[in-house]
């Protein structure tokens, strides 16, 4: 019997985060420009484009993103598509993130004020010219806090992907555990490791959003 | 592709779908009813309760929102047995969900409850009422009318999270998707049934979470 001490499992534990990161943000890139495009749709003026997009949202939102993984990896399978676990991990997320993303910037934008559609569109822009110069620049100050509290939802989301065989924190724990048999301590350490991922970014969010709130009261 | 659907066959399962749709409808009544009761408590706690104590729930909140449901349920369900805590899958489950519910919920009711006029607190005060009164009888129901939009949307997404308890071999409707998945090797028209399923669910829960509300609530008088 080989004796392992917390060290051991910590450092493999940490080797595995590396890929709880670039899975994070892959999602987190992949699923913001799925998302933009998703936002462009949503506040589209041609109607079922609006509708695409909305039940897109509603589709995504509603079933649960360990579903959305299942389909991904087993249900491409079937037609002939290998699909490797990192792949079906990376397509769901970037697809499930790029949801709740569209939504959270439509918020956005719909909270700047209709008299800047109409002022804009007196000047004779176009509405991408709208949306680029005049809607976009204020609607990213206040999405900034919503897209980094999400973000942490991301990084929470890809311990799902442990589900399908995908090796990165979840699954190492449950290795570790399975070679160590000491669960208490492992989850432990890996319920440590997501805290410290996330918690700089929930504190951050919450930071941004005091700061912005105390910005629009001067205005 | 040369692969053919076919959902026919999957009536031949249907009592392990009802089963399984019937253990996900139970996780989310207890998950909400306590889960709720208990972001009650927590926020209390913060807004107003003893001094000492409020660290101690802040710390619960933080740690239960920046770390993932799998792994909460993994430490509940393989870790706090060698404390002596042995819980069966279904214990388990439902334990994690309280447990996560709890904190997401007490976030959301401490914001109703900051967002109660200070006047409330001085008026319950005036009539002799001790602040536990003062929050029992006038702050807590319109503070939970406030936030009850968000509150349901985060119920929804409890109820969908609780999709990862088929990992401890809880017997819900993930759980009898894997088990029909695994029989047939079917899995497009098993996961995708199911996520029919849940789709269906989450409009349900939603609707019956409005009407709750619109029950517990006072309506106001229209003008």
């Amino acid at each position: 019997m080989i004796e392992f001490t917390i060290w051991d499992i910590l450092r493999n534990l940490l080797l595995a985060t590396r890929w709880t990161i670039v899975l994070s943000l892959v999602s987190f890139v992949g699923g913001g420009m799925v998302g933009l495009a998703l936002l462009f749709l949503r506040t589209s003026k041609r109607k079922w484009l609006r509708g695409f997009a909305k039940y897109y949202i509603e589709l995504f939102q509603g079933t649960p993103l360990l579903m959305q993984l299942f389909i991904a990896f087993f249900g491409l399978g079937l037609f002939g598509i290998d699909v490797p676990a990192w792949l079906a991990a990376g397509l769901a997320l970037i697809l499930w993130s790029a949801a709740f993303l569209g939504e959270i910037w439509r918020g956005c934008v719909e909270a700047i004020a209709k008299g800047q559609w109409e002022a804009s569109a007196s000047l004779g822009m176009a509405r991408l010219q709208q949306m680029r110069f005049v809607i976009l620049p204020q609607a990213m100050r206040i999405a900034v806090p919503p897209t980094v509290g999400f973000s942490v939802q991301v990084i929470k989301g890809t311990a799902l992907t442990s589900i399908i065989g995908f090796v990165e924190l979840s699954k190492a724990g449950t290795v570790v555990t399975n070679a160590t048999f000491q669960p208490f301590t492992v989850y432990g350490l890996v319920a440590l490791i997501y805290f410290a991922l996330c918690w700089p970014l929930s504190k951050s969010s919450q930071i941004l959003e005091r700061k912005l709130n105390v910005a629009h009261r001067n205005h | 592709m040369n692969y053919q659907f076919e959902f026919g066959w999957l009536f031949e399962y249907y009592p392990t779908i009802v089963k399984g749709i019937g253990i996900t409808i139970q996780l989310i009544a207890v998950g909400a009813v306590a889960g709720i009761s208990l972001g009650i408590i927590c926020a209390w706690v913060r807004a107003l309760g003893p001094v000492w104590l409020r660290p101690v729930v802040a710390a619960y909140v933080e740690l239960i929102r920046n770390t993932p449901f799998l792994i909460q349920l993994f430490f509940i369900f393989f870790g706090l047995p060698s404390l002596g805590l042995q819980l069966s899958e279904l214990q388990a489950a439902n334990l994690a969900m309280v447990v996560n519910l709890g904190a997401y919920s007490s976030e959301i009711i401490r914001a109703g409850i900051q967002a109660t006029p200070g006047g409330q607190f001085e008026a319950g005060a005036s009539l002799a009422m001790t602040p536990f009164e003062t929050f029992r009888h006038v702050v807590l129901v319109p503070s939970l009318q406030r936030i009850w939009p968000a509150l349901s949307s985060q119920v929804v997404i409890v109820m969908l999270g609780s999709a990862v308890v088929s990992q401890i071999a809880a017997e819900d409707l993930t759980f009898a998707a894997n088990f029909i998945q695994s029989r047939t090797f079917r899995a497009f028209e098993a996961y995708f049934v199911s996520t029919a399923v849940y789709l269906l669910l989450a409009i349900l829960l939603r609707q019956v979470l409005g009407g709750v509300g619109w029950l517990i609530f006072p309506r106001r008088a229209a003008r």
